[in-house]
């Protein structure tokens, strides 16, 4: 900001300030938030069984796999997508694409979106996963990789381990740290804006598979 | 994929073409009458509120909880509106900490005039947006158009009323009044002139015109080194802004430009962080009915090697303090712009956004709208004036509102404002001060009604026929009645008048 | 038990048919109302035009004439719901133009015990069956202040279920406005007619003989437009039809 930009900025800082100060002088009282919602589910229900569920009512394909039985699922899951050319992060796991017959392109150095435009997918892994919404969420944690790298590819596979899985938004954020970029992906892009035609696919990842990990 | 040009003639810049505003909107009678002539509208806007508010019913049915997450969003939204300096502060010293930059506008033409001047000193002469009340309230891409720079909305219903040199009519589905053959046409005109034509022999299956807007608009994504957002939610703890949407086109621009300039609101805050879990769940179940919306972005400041290097956040008021300052309206500001109140008003679903005159329409506009153009300091013209009476006060927005507010209540208070107002600048009552005056002054005592309805009688039975009057002639109101009414004759024997006559004066009431 | 009837300044003058069953009603079920003639209008329709100052006299006036019964019975619900939502807040007003502070203490006390009639029946008399007989087939539509700002929820349901003979037929989008909302009437005339169109479709295309609601402002409205549109529904306040004891009808 230049010095003038910087005095008008002050300046309205201190009008803006001093006018909610004004406008407030009646001293409203804020009485003590109820919060009496849910926060958590209830200890009878599955976490993860809700979630495949719920990640599936979103149009997002949910495959489930045991931790041994990764590699073999992955590899299943690219081919069916017809991913020949795959974008991972710098840290995904190798042994998850142990089985696989892609060519991987690795985000070190970092792709420009030209290389990413012309990936057929990607895949990454996830920092904590709701239940109660289907929604798993991307922080650039470890295996998830910076933002571009998950939004231009029109396959997008994540990974999600059974002890990422939550019950509810409330226990997500508990586990989420706050100044990490974060995106929460509740199924495929989709708009209804059109004659209120629900269409998925419009500029994110028009396919999302899960794959829930748990032994 | 490469991001190539149409092989048609070089795009004609679009400058020199005027976005459309509200000005010129007549006083809401009138918009009203034009837009319920309009069958297409009426039609979808039928059809589209009457989807959305039974999805929502159930989406919201779902939880059992739904009223004590009012009552906590509510009660969060008024903490943060009751100490909001403090917040404001707390929120630009975290976002300056995390690496952005945090510009203050008392309003439309400053939020403008740094909006173009961050622009231009990156040299962009485009920048793409994701759709922001905000921006529209300040009218954000006409400053910008005049300054020589391109503004691409990138929400496919903004895209669709950008190309179509258009109006919103709807919170969250801005395009709402048009049907599918109608944006196949705008696609079609239009696209070529700004950028990759729409394909040849373009359908009107949405899922095509989806398509078409998605490769129409991925080559702007790609090059665009500006973007501009609104914002949801900003935590004041954390310094975090967070977006909700469904298309990706939010994600896009809030990842892809170097720069990113987001306009928000002054009372677009929540406290903490886990406060967030409140708005969270709240917004999505009652804009798109769902558990949650399919993309939220959540970022604070700058993150090296992830996303814009450069973020520039404009805290706006434009407004927003003279709501607060009026402690029954400023409930206004809670307001989270779900536009569930829209799909549920009576008023709104006939006569479609455009007739409010406003960025912001339906009930949540008939109360912001009035509060934000100044009607807590002084009065406000003919068309302002009119948003606060339409509506029969069914009461059904505030059912829906998640976040508790209680617009009918705000609607009867900006009335009564009005009415002080014109009771100020008029030297002459007006037809219906002055009705409103003899009304209140024939009601003070039985003796005065007594009269009045002895003559109502009498008058009754010269026009009546039948216990009925049907066409009358005459200035408003009766015009206004009886234009597509019919109404009961007034008793000749009122009914106090026959308790007398058969009680002998009594007034009775005997023990059982 | 004392029980004034507050019979509201447009049944008053327009529906005093309404009233004359309140008091048949009420007499059947062994309750004689008394009708204080010092009673005028609740204020509503000048509190929700933006005149709230006109209603201080008008609150002040409704406070002094039902002081001192134990309830008001009222055929009117959205009076109701202004006696008990909206005349503390008009007290107030009173106070901070000068007026005595008593007011506000004898609203207090007032309020509580004001009824719209459904709540009158059900709740302080305790009664469902009401002895009636109203062989016709019948739409219920309930209004929005009752449903909203009282919560009589299905008293009115119950009640006309209740009547012997009665066929109550089912009213699509029930909950829906009818549109009339008091002076939007005429000052957005257009769009109160419009969404009164659907309604009517509705009550039209429900087959009732007969279309009734706790509200007579909104079956004035409803009404109006079904007479201009040459119907012969008829429209009557509940009241009329809980009176109704086949002999005459």
């Amino acid at each position: 900001m230049s010095d003038h930009d910087a005095a008008r900025n002050a300046e309205a800082r201190e009008a803006v300030l001093g006018r909610i100060r004004v406008a407030l002088a009646d001293r409203p009282a804020s009485p003590p938030v109820p919060r009496d919602y849910e926060r958590a589910l209830p200890a009878t229900v599955s976490i993860t069984d809700l979630f495949a569920q719920r990640v599936g009512d979103y149009r997002a394909e949910v495959q489930r796999s045991s931790a041994v039985g990764l590699p073999a699922t992955l590899a299943a899951v690219l081919a069916r997508r017809r991913v020949r050319r795959l974008a991972t992060p710098t840290d995904v796991p190798p042994s998850w694409l142990a089985a696989a017959d892609v060519e991987r392109v690795t985000d070190d150095p970092p792709l420009t979106f030209e290389q990413l435009d012309g990936v057929d997918g990607v895949i990454t892994g996830c920092a904590v996963a709701i239940a109660e919404t289907g929604t798993v969420i991307l922080d650039a944690g470890p295996a998830q990789g910076r933002r571009a790298i998950s939004l231009l590819p029109d396959v997008h596979i994540c990974v999600v381990m059974a002890n990422q899985v939550v019950g509810t938004v409330t226990e997500a954020l508990e586990r989420l740290d706050p100044t990490r970029p974060q995106t929460w992906i509740s199924g495929p892009s989709a708009t209804s804006d059109i004659e209120l035609h629900r269409v998925e696919g419009v500029h994110g990842p028009r396919i999302l598979d899960v794959v829930l990990v748990k032994d | 994929m490469t991001s190539s040009a149409g092989t048609g003639p070089p795009p004609t810049p679009r400058r020199d073409r005027a976005e459309r505003t509200f000005d010129g909107t007549p006083p809401f009678p009138e918009a009203a009458r034009r837009a319920l002539a309009d069958d297409q509208l009426r039609a979808n806007l039928g059809r589209a509120t009457t989807t959305i508010r039974t999805k929502r019913a159930a989406a919201v049915g779902e939880r059992a909880d739904w009223e004590a997450l009012r009552l906590a969003g509510a009660a969060i939204k008024d903490e943060v509106l009751h100490d909001l300096p403090a917040q404001l502060e707390r929120f630009e010293q975290a976002v300056t900490t995390a690496g952005g930059i945090v510009h203050w506008a008392r309003d439309a033409t400053e939020a403008n005039a740094i909006v173009a001047a961050i622009v231009r000193d990156h040299g962009a002469t485009e920048v793409v947006k994701v759709k922001s009340m905000a921006t529209q309230e300040i009218e954000l891409n006409e400053a910008l158009r005049l300054e020589g720079i391109d503004v691409w909305e990138t929400d496919l219903a903004e895209l669709i009323v950008q190309l179509g040199h258009d109006l919103p009519s709807h919170i969250l589905v801005p395009a709402i009044h048009r049907n599918r053959t109608e944006i196949r046409d705008i696609f079609i005109d239009e696209m070529g002139r700004v950028g990759r034509p729409a394909p040849t022999g373009l359908g009107s299956d949405p899922a095509e015109l989806a398509e078409a807007a998605r490769l129409h608009l991925r080559e702007k994504f790609l090059r665009a080194r500006v973007a501009i957002s609104g914002a949801n939610f900003g935590v004041a703890d954390t310094g975090s802004v967070v977006v909700l949407e469904s298309e990706g086109n939010g994600r896009m621009c809030l990842t892809l430009p170097e720069v990113l300039i987001t306009v928000m609101g002054v009372e677009k805050l929540v406290p903490t962080w886990q406060d967030l879990e409140v708005f969270l769940q709240l917004l999505p179940r009652s804009s798109t009915a769902e558990r949650m919306n399919p993309y939220t972005s959540i970022w604070t400041g700058v993150t090296p090697g992830d996303g814009p290097q450069t973020f520039h956040l404009i805290l706006l008021d434009n407004g927003r303090t003279d709501v607060l300052s009026d402690p029954t309206g400023r409930q206004a500001l809670r307001c989270i712009r779900c536009s569930a109140c829209l799909n549920v008003c009576p008023v709104y679903e006939r006569t479609g956004g455009q007739a409010y005159g406003s960025a912001y329409p339906g009930p949540i506009g008939a109360i912001l709208t009035p509060q934000l153009r100044g009607i807590a300091k002084h009065p406000v013209d003919a068309q302002t004036a009119s948003l606060p009476y339409a509506s029969s006060l069914c009461g059904a927005c505030f059912d829906a509102c998640p976040v508790r507010i209680d617009i009918p209540e705000v609607l009867v208070h900006l009335r009564g404002q009005i009415v002080r107002h014109s009771e100020a600048t008029h030297r002459v009552p007006t037809t219906e001060a002055a009705g409103m005056r003899v009304a209140a002054w024939t009601l003070r005592t039985p003796r005065r009604l007594g009269l009045a309805e002895r003559v109502a009688g009498l008058a009754g039975r010269v026009v009546g026929r039948r216990g009925r009057i049907g066409r009358m002639r005459g200035p408003w109101p009766v015009s206004a009645w009886f234009a597509a009414r019919n109404l009961t004759t007034p008793a000749r024997e009122s009914f106090r008048a026959w308790w007398r006559r058969t009680h002998g004066g009594r007034v009775g009431g005997g023990n059982p | 038990m004392r029980v004034a009837l507050f019979i509201t300044c447009y049944n008053d003058l327009l529906y005093p048919e309404v009233g004359r069953a309140m008091v048949r009603l009420l007499r059947r079920l062994g309750h004689d109302v008394a009708f204080p003639a010092e009673q005028t209008c609740c204020g509503q329709m000048h509190y929700n035009s933006g005149y709230q100052d006109a209603c201080i006299p008008l609150v002040q006036r409704f406070t002094a004439a039902f002081a001192g019964y134990d309830a008001v019975v009222t055929p009117s619900g959205s009076c109701a719901s202004m006696v008990r939502r909206y005349h503390p807040a008009v007290a107030q007003l009173a106070v901070e133009q000068g007026e005595g502070a008593a007011i506000v203490q004898d609203v207090a006390a007032l309020a509580p015990r004001v009824f719209e009639l459904s709540e009158f029946l059900i709740d302080v008399l305790g009664v469902t069956d009401v002895g009636a007989s109203f062989p016709h087939s019948v739409a219920f539509h309930p209004t929005c202040h009752s449903t909203r700002l009282l919560g009589v929820g299905d008293r009115p349901i119950r009640l006309l279920s209740a009547v012997d003979g009665l066929t109550l037929v089912d009213l699509p989008r029930s909950d829906a406005c009818c549109g009339f909302g008091g002076t939007f009437a005429v000052k957005n005339p257009d769009t109160s007619v419009a969404i009164g169109h659907d309604k009517v479709d509705d009550v039209l295309g429900s087959g009732a003989e007969v279309l009734t609601a706790g509200d007579t402002s909104c079956l004035m409205h409803i009404g109006g437009l079904l007479s201009r549109r040459g119907s012969p529904v008829r429209v009557m306040h509940m009241a009329e039809i809980l009176a109704a004891t086949g002999t005459d009808g």
